[in-house]
């Protein structure tokens, strides 16, 4: 069956995908944290993951049906949105944070689709974001959105899974912008104990097709999986583990501190 | 893609000009439908679509699926004249009798059709939501006819209200999940058993529930319930000396059994209406949003979050509503209308009296709409889908009607 995806434009690498060359380009493995926007004192835990080696920093703006994250993130997400958090606060929010590496938005197509897709392109690019992650838009579904954001700056950035067959696979690749998003196992955002064979073959599949960025994400927990996971790939995005540590309480301090766990782990590998 | 549909009606003429006949391509009714799955679960969207096709345009299968909905499910169901309701309310009244169905909805035809395409795909196992807990038992019981694994997702406040369909489940040999985030409730139940679909997708068939979800699910669904629309079209003109029903009537919640019983009627001149209960007004509310793979009517708050739908019957608490029934109301082909809860509870009692017929809540709402505009329905013959039996429901009855009788 041959795929019927709409047209996009043809663009340049962005912000994003120019500073993870270049850091990649210089022997890093790249290490891109998630987290809540939203969640308690969130702008600076942004500062602080910054400060501690990430190389980017992808920001959920929570949805009230998050199909593809796990219990912590979804727990992550409402208490977010008891809190009061919209689209809006986070936008209004980050316009006060530089945290010197570029921001990814990743939230779910119905909060774009209700605002209008070029606005919400449009805030999100004044509000400071390089990229977005919409894991609930296909390609063959992003068509207004891509079209919106290609003409906001913001690049796109577009996931493949394990069981990805080939020809989606180059077409995520030739596709994604920013970088690309590697899902390591079938399965909702969440650690897991271990990653097994398909992270890595996954990784190699990518790795072939494409000489952008190459990150994996998905139930890495700790310094022993990104290492496992970025041998193999350009680099890890490690969500879960660090969201648990907000909800359980640790500020700043202890995300920085565990993301500088995971990069000296990656420096040293 | 084929131009000509398999499962077209006889009489029902030129397929792609019907008003119900397939959805584009990219699965779209209109401006609605589509496929907004993650990229994980799009390999299993589109393996399904071509089973599907292949299956529906496949003699031996509608055969065998013919034969299961004869002989376990026990269809034809039959059309009901309602003597004394109609003389009541001024109003011819027919029922299309979905409730003596096996498992007492009309669940059991989408999921029997659903069990036969997941064995000839290779797979054992099912996963399905529930609101009421009609589709999990019609899911379990086809699970145990077929010998394969069952798992149901069902919000934690339905399965409290619905405390004896989750034991028959069990019963069936299914294990019930409960969704405990959110609002507790269908849409709950949804996300879970996504959540567990993209997990287990080589190995387990998504048995989705109505007429929503990702494409192919709205199209499929409604043509494994197209049966009881033919049946009842053809039932009512034997009935009616060859015409056809003034109005046809269904409860809307996802939208399963009015999306089966309007596409026997789609391309006759009968009106058709769908009735929503107003705490889950999603046609009502006429704000497109995209939720659940799909682009559809949503209620949802001023930034696009999904709203709860609350109303006193668990099946129809789904705050979006099937991408065809979005479509039809679009272009005008169907009304959607709101029924409070005192008109359901109102129409479960006079159905019950007049007819000796108890019915679900679900359905209730159809009937909730007949008496309410029965002055202006006057001398009109109106078929309601009666899509499930009341036996679920009598326990919560209780409580409400509770020194009334």
């Amino acid at each position: 069956m041959s795929l019927d995806l709409p047209p996009i434009e043809a663009t340049a690498p962005g912000r994003l995908e120019t500073h993870l060359r270049q850091r990649r380009d210089a022997g890093a493995k790249l290490l891109v944290p998630y987290l809540t926007g939203g969640l308690g004192d969130w702008t600076e835990v942004v500062r602080a993951v910054a400060d501690a080696g990430a190389d980017a920093v992808e920001i959920g703006i929570p949805f009230s049906d998050p199909v593809m994250d796990g219990p912590t993130i979804q727990a992550a997400s409402e208490r977010a949105l008891v809190e009061g958090t919209t689209p809006a606060t986070v936008f209004a929010d980050l316009r006060r944070v530089d945290a010197g590496v570029p921001l990814v938005a990743m939230t779910y197509y119905n909060l774009v689709f209700h605002m209008g897709d070029e606005r919400f392109a449009g805030e999100m690019a004044e509000a400071g974001f390089s990229g977005m992650i919409l894991p609930d838009v296909p390609m063959e579904e992003q068509g207004p959105w891509r079209a919106a954001a290609d003409a906001a700056g913001i690049e796109t950035v577009l996931l493949a899974g394990p069981i990805t067959p080939d020809d989606r696979l180059a077409a995520v690749c030739e596709r994604s912008r920013g970088y690309v998003y590697g899902v390591n196992l079938m399965g909702v955002t969440g650690e897991r104990a271990s990653l097994g064979q398909q992270a890595a073959t996954l990784a190699s599949r990518l790795k072939a097709a494409t000489d952008k960025p190459v990150l994996m994400g998905f139930g890495v927990s700790n310094p022993e999986q990104a290492v496992e996971v970025a041998a193999v790939s350009d680099g890890v995005i490690v969500g879960t583990a660090l969201v648990r540590r907000i909800l359980d309480g640790g500020g700043p301090e202890a995300a920085h501190q565990f993301i500088a766990s995971l990069r000296s782990a990656l420096d040293e590998s | 893609m084929s131009t000509q549909s398999p499962s077209a009606p006889a009489g029902s003429g030129d397929p792609v000009r019907s008003a119900m006949g397939e959805p584009d391509p990219g699965g779209r009714f209109g401006r609605f439908g589509g496929r907004f799955v993650p990229e994980t679960l799009m390999p299993a969207c589109i393996e399904l679509e071509a089973a599907f096709r292949e299956a529906w345009a496949d003699p031996g299968f509608r055969s065998e699926l013919d034969g299961l909905l004869r002989d376990y499910a026990g269809r034809p169901s039959p059309v009901t004249e309602c003597h004394r309701l109609s003389a009541e309310l001024g109003v011819r009244v027919l029922l299309k009798r979905e409730d003596l169905n096996h498992t007492g909805s009309h669940k059991i035809n989408n999921v029997l059709g659903q069990a036969l395409l997941t064995r000839r795909m290779g797979k054992r196992r099912l996963v399905a939501e529930t609101g009421a807990g009609q589709h999990g038992v019609a899911t379990a019981t086809a699970a145990a006819l077929m010998g394969f694994e069952c798992t149901v997702y069902m919000g934690e406040v339905d399965m409290e209200r619905q405390k004896l369909n989750v034991f028959r489940m069990r019963l069936l040999g299914a294990e019930v999940r409960p969704a405990s985030s959110g609002s507790r409730t269908l849409k709950d139940a949804v996300n879970e058993a996504m959540r567990d679909w993209v997990a287990t997708v080589e190995t387990s068939h998504y048995c989705l529930g109505s007429v929503m979800g990702p494409h192919p699910y709205p199209w499929m669904v409604r043509e494994l319930h197209r049966v009881l629309g033919d049946e009842a079209r053809q039932q009512s003109r034997a009935l009616l000396d060859g015409a056809d029903p003034d109005v046809v009537v269904a409860c809307v919640g996802g939208g399963s059994n009015a999306a089966g019983i309007f596409s026997g009627f789609a391309d006759t001149a009968a009106q058709l209406v769908g009735v929503e209960p107003a705490g889950g007004a999603a046609v009502g509310a006429g704000v497109p949003g995209v939720v659940h793979g799909m682009a559809s009517f949503l209620m949802q708050d001023e930034w696009g979050q999904v709203e709860e739908a609350h109303s006193i019957s668990a099946g129809l608490d789904y705050p979006g509503v099937g991408p065809e029934h979005a479509h039809l109301a679009d272009i005008g082909r169907a009304t959607y209308h709101p029924v409070t809860d005192d008109e359901v509870i109102n129409a479960f009692q006079v159905l019950s009296r007049t007819e000796g017929i108890i019915p679900a809540l679900e359905p209730a709402h159809a009937l909730a709409w007949v008496i309410r505009e029965a002055p202006s329905l006057a001398g009109r013959t109106v078929l309601v889908n009666l899509s499930g039996r009341g036996d679920k429901d009598v326990a919560q009855m209780m409580d409400i009607l509770e020194g009334e009788l």
